[in-house]
C-alpha cells in the first residue's frame, strides 16, 4: 500500500494472497508485516504481536493487548469488599491466589486489620504451591513451544497434584476466591495435613527432572541463551520485576524486602542469574520451586503447630459468618450453622443476611499492597470512601508492565526468538488486560 | 473574649480559600446502593484525604523536607499519611518536576514508578479526576505515593513518560479508562478498550455493562438497570 504523505505503508490486514505477493514483488524488498495472535498458541492467552520482518528478522514489533478485557475492575465496584476476592480470582488465572492475596492485604490495611497467625500459614502455603504451579506453566509452556514437550506434559503433570490439594481444600481448582479480607475462607480438611505432605513428596521426587531435561540440552539452550536480553539498565527503564529483573543479577524480591503474610520468618534463598536472558529467566524459575518447596515444608510444620486456631479474624463485624466445609458432595454448606441460624438465633440469621448481602464498611482512604507474585510486583491499589463496596480498585499487574519490554528484547532478533522472549516474560493476558 | 492573633487570622483565611475537600454521601452503604432499609437518609460528611500533621512518623518527614528543599516555592502542602503510606499532592503544572527530583536525587532515589492509576470523584468539583503515581525506591526501599488531580472539563495532566519510560502503558490505560489526556505522551491511544470506543468505562458516570443482553428471544438489562438486593 502506498500513501502520499509517508511513502510505502506495510499493513497486517492480510487479504488476498495472491494479491499479497503481487505486491510484495513489485516493491522488491523483504518488508513484510506479520499479524501473529490474537489467537496464537505461543501468546499465552490472546496476545496480538505485530512484527515488521525484514526477511526473518524482526524490525519492528508492536505488542497489542485488550483482548481479553473483562472490566473485572469496573465490576468490583459494584459488588461488596468479600466479593472483590471472587473477581481478582480470575485476573491473573495462573496464580490467582496471588491476587487475591494482593487485594486481601490492601483492604486489611484500610481496615488496619491483623489476621491470625494461622490464616498466614494458610496464605502463604498457598501462595507458594501456587507459585510452583505457576512456574510450572511458565516453563511448560515455554518449553512447549520451543519443541520440549515433555516439559508441558510433566508440567502439568506436577501442577495437576497441587490443584488436587487446592480442590481439596476449598472446593475448587481455579478460581478459589479462598482468600478473603480477614484471612482465608476455609481451615485444612480432616486429612489435609497427610495430603500436604503427599504433594509434597511428590514434588521432591519429580521436581529436579525439569533441571535435568534442559539444563544442559544443547537444543534447549541454543534456543535460550543470549536470548530476549534484558540488562539491568534495561530493567530498570521498563520498571521490571521478579524473574527478569532476578535473571539480571539483581536480587530484588519483595518477600525478603518489604515482607508481607510474615515471609521474614521463612527460610529461603533469593535466586539470581547473570546472563540477562530467557536462559536465566528460565533456571530462575526451576531454582524458585525448590525454594518455594522449603517454605511449603517450613508451613507444614507451623500448621502442624497451630491445628484448631481460627483461620479469620474474630471479630464478627468483618468475619465471614459462616463455618463452611467441604463435603463429600462437594458443596459448603455447615449444617451446624443452619440449624444455629435457621432454627435457634433470629439474630444470628439477621447477622448472617446483613453480613453477607450488605458485607462490612471499610473506612475511607486508601491503600497500595504489593506481593512478590511468581510473574513480579503485582500490586492493589484500593480505594474506599467508606461503603461497603471498593470505590476504585486497581490492579498492577506485572504482565502488564513486562510487555511494554517486548519490542526491546525482540527488535533485531529471528521471529522465532519472539516466542522465546514473549515465555521468557510469562505474561498472562487475563492479568494483563482484567 | 480576646482578639484573635493575625496567625490566627491568617490560618482561617488560609482555610477559607483552600477548595473544599469535604464531601458527602448519603445513605449507609456508599455511592448507588440500592439500600431499602430506610437508612438512606442518613448524610455524613467526611474528608476524603485528611491533611496529615508533622511529625508525618517514618521516613516519610526526610522525604517531604527534601522535596521542600530541592524545590523551593512550590505547593507541596497536602500531605496524607495513612494505613503507613504517604501521599503527597502535587500541582499537576509541578507534577515533572516533583517526578525528576524523585528520580535523580541521591536521597530520594526513586528508580520506579511501578504504576499509575486513575480515579475520578465526581463530587470534588474542579478536581474531579486524580493520577495516582506509585513510586518505588530500590536503594533506599521506600514507597511514596503522588496525587495529582485534574478538572472534568479540562482533563490534562503532563505525562511522565519523559521521566519514567516504564509508565507508557499505565498512562494509556489510565486515559482509557478515564479520559485524562496525559500531554507529551509519545502515543497515547486506547489500550485494552477497542479503538473506537466511545466513552470511558471506569468513570463513575459511566453505567456498569451498559448494553442490554438478548439471549434466545429474552433480554438481559445491564446490570446497573436489574432489581437490587443490596
Amino acid at each position: 500500500m502506498t500513501d502520499e504523505s509517508v511513502g510505502t505503508v506495510y499493513v497486517a490486514q492480510g487479504g488476498d494472497w495472491d494479491e499479497i505477493v503481487r505486491a510484495q514483488a513489485d516493491r522488491g524488498d523483504e518488508t513484510i508485516v506479520i499479524n501473529m495472535g490474537p489467537q496464537h498458541p505461543s501468546t499465552h492467552g490472546v496476545l496480538r504481536l505485530i512484527l515488521e520482518m525484514d526477511g526473518e528478522t524482526v524490525t519492528s514489533l508492536r505488542p497489542g493487548i485488550g483482548f481479553l478485557h473483562t472490566g473485572i475492575e469496573k465490576n468490583m465496584e459494584y459488588r461488596t469488599f468479600s466479593q472483590g476476592s471472587t473477581f481478582v480470582t480470575r485476573m491473573d488465572y495462573v496464580a490467582p491466589i496471588f491476587n487475591e492475596v494482593a487485594y486481601c492485604l490492601a483492604v486489611e490495611k484500610l481496615l488496619d486489620m491483623k489476621v491470625p497467625e494461622r490464616a498466614d500459614v494458610l496464605r502463604v502455603l498457598f501462595m507458594e504451591l501456587n507459585r510452583i504451579a505457576s512456574h510450572l506453566v511458565a516453563v511448560g509452556t515455554g518449553g512447549m513451544e520451543i519443541g520440549a514437550l515433555t516439559m508441558m506434559t510433566i508440567g502439568f503433570r506436577e501442577r495437576e497434584m497441587i490443584l488436587d490439594f487446592f480442590e481439596a481444600v476449598c472446593g475448587t481448582r481455579m478460581n478459589h476466591a479462598y482468600v478473603r479480607p480477614g484471612g482465608v475462607s476455609i481451615d485444612l480438611p480432616d486429612d489435609g495435613l497427610p495430603r500436604l505432605k503427599g504433594v509434597i513428596d511428590w514434588l521432591h521426587k519429580h521436581l529436579w527432572e525439569y533441571g535435568a531435561f534442559c539444563n544442559e540440552n544443547p537444543i534447549f539452550k541454543g534456543r535460550m541463551k543470549g536470548v530476549a536480553t534484558l540488562d539491568l539498565t534495561q530493567c530498570m527503564v521498563y520498571g521490571a520485576s521478579g524473574p527478569v529483573l532476578r535473571a539480571a543479577g539483581f536480587p530484588w524480591d519483595l518477600r525478603k524486602a518489604q515482607p508481607y503474610c510474615g515471609y521474614e520468618t521463612y527460610d529461603f534463598d533469593v535466586i539470581t542469574w547473570d546472563t540477562n536472558d530467557a536462559y536465566g529467566r528460565f533456571r530462575i524459575r526451576l531454582a524458585e520451586m525448590s525454594e518455594s518447596l522449603k517454605i511449603v515444608e517450613q508451613c507444614y510444620d507451623r500448621l502442624e503447630e497451630t491445628t484448631g486456631q481460627p483461620v479469620m479474624v474474630e471479630d464478627p463485624k468483618y468475619a465471614w459468618p459462616a463455618q463452611l466445609t467441604v463435603g463429600a458432595d462437594g458443596q459448603g454448606n455447615s449444617n451446624e450453622h443452619i440449624k444455629h441460624i435457621m432454627g435457634e438465633s433470629m439474630e444470628a440469621l439477621i447477622h448472617h443476611f446483613k453480613t453477607v448481602t450488605e458485607g462490612f464498611r471499610v473506612p475511607a482512604g486508601q491503600a497500595y499492597a504489593a506481593i512478590e507474585s511468581p510473574k513480579g510486583e503485582l500490586g492493589c491499589h484500593v480505594v474506599s470512601d467508606g461503603g461497603t463496596r471498593p470505590y476504585r480498585v486497581h490492579m498492577r499487574d506485572p504482565g502488564f508492565n513486562h510487555l511494554q519490554a517486548a519490542p526491546a528484547m525482540c527488535e533485531g532478533a529471528m521471529i522465532s526468538d519472539v516466542v522465546v522472549a514473549v515465555a521468557s516474560l510469562d505474561p498472562v493476558l487475563g492479568g494483563v488486560d482484567r | 473574649m480576646t482578639e484573635p492573633s493575625s496567625a490566627d487570622l491568617a490560618e482561617v483565611k488560609a482555610a477559607a480559600s483552600a477548595p473544599a475537600r469535604e464531601v458527602t454521601r448519603q445513605g449507609m452503604w456508599g455511592h448507588g446502593s440500592g439500600d431499602t432499609s430506610g437508612y438512606g437518609g442518613i448524610v455524613r460528611s467526611f474528608e476524603r484525604f485528611p491533611r496529615a500533621d508533622r511529625p508525618y512518623g517514618s521516613y516519610f518527614d526526610e522525604i517531604v523536607d527534601r522535596l521542600h528543599g530541592l524545590l523551593p516555592g512550590m505547593d507541596l502542602e497536602h500531605v496524607v499519611v495513612a494505613h503507613d503510606e504517604l501521599t503527597i499532592f502535587v500541582p499537576k503544572a509541578d507534577l515533572l518536576d516533583v517526578l525528576t527530583a524523585c528520580r535523580d536525587d541521591a536521597l530520594l532515589r526513586f528508580e520506579v514508578c511501578v504504576s499509575v492509576s486513575g480515579v475520578h470523584f465526581p463530587d470534588m468539583v474542579g478536581e474531579e479526576l486524580h493520577a495516582v503515581y506509585h513510586l518505588l525506591s530500590i536503594t533506599h526501599n521506600r514507597r511514596l505515593r503522588l496525587q495529582v488531580t485534574c478538572a472534568d472539563a479540562d482533563s490534562h495532566i503532563p505525562s511522565s513518560v519523559s521521566v519514567y519510560p516504564m509508565t507508557d502503558w499505565h498512562e494509556r490505560e489510565t486515559y482509557d479508562m478515564f479520559g485524562i489526556i496525559f500531554d507529551g505522551h509519545p502515543a497515547l491511544t486506547r489500550i485494552l478498550m477497542p479503538d473506537d470506543w466511545d466513552g470511558f468505562p471506569q468513570r463513575k458516570d459511566y453505567p456498569l455493562g451498559g448494553i442490554p443482553v438478548e439471549y434466545k428471544g429474552a433480554v438481559v438489562p445491564p446490570p446497573d438497570q436489574r432489581r437490587s438486593y443490596s
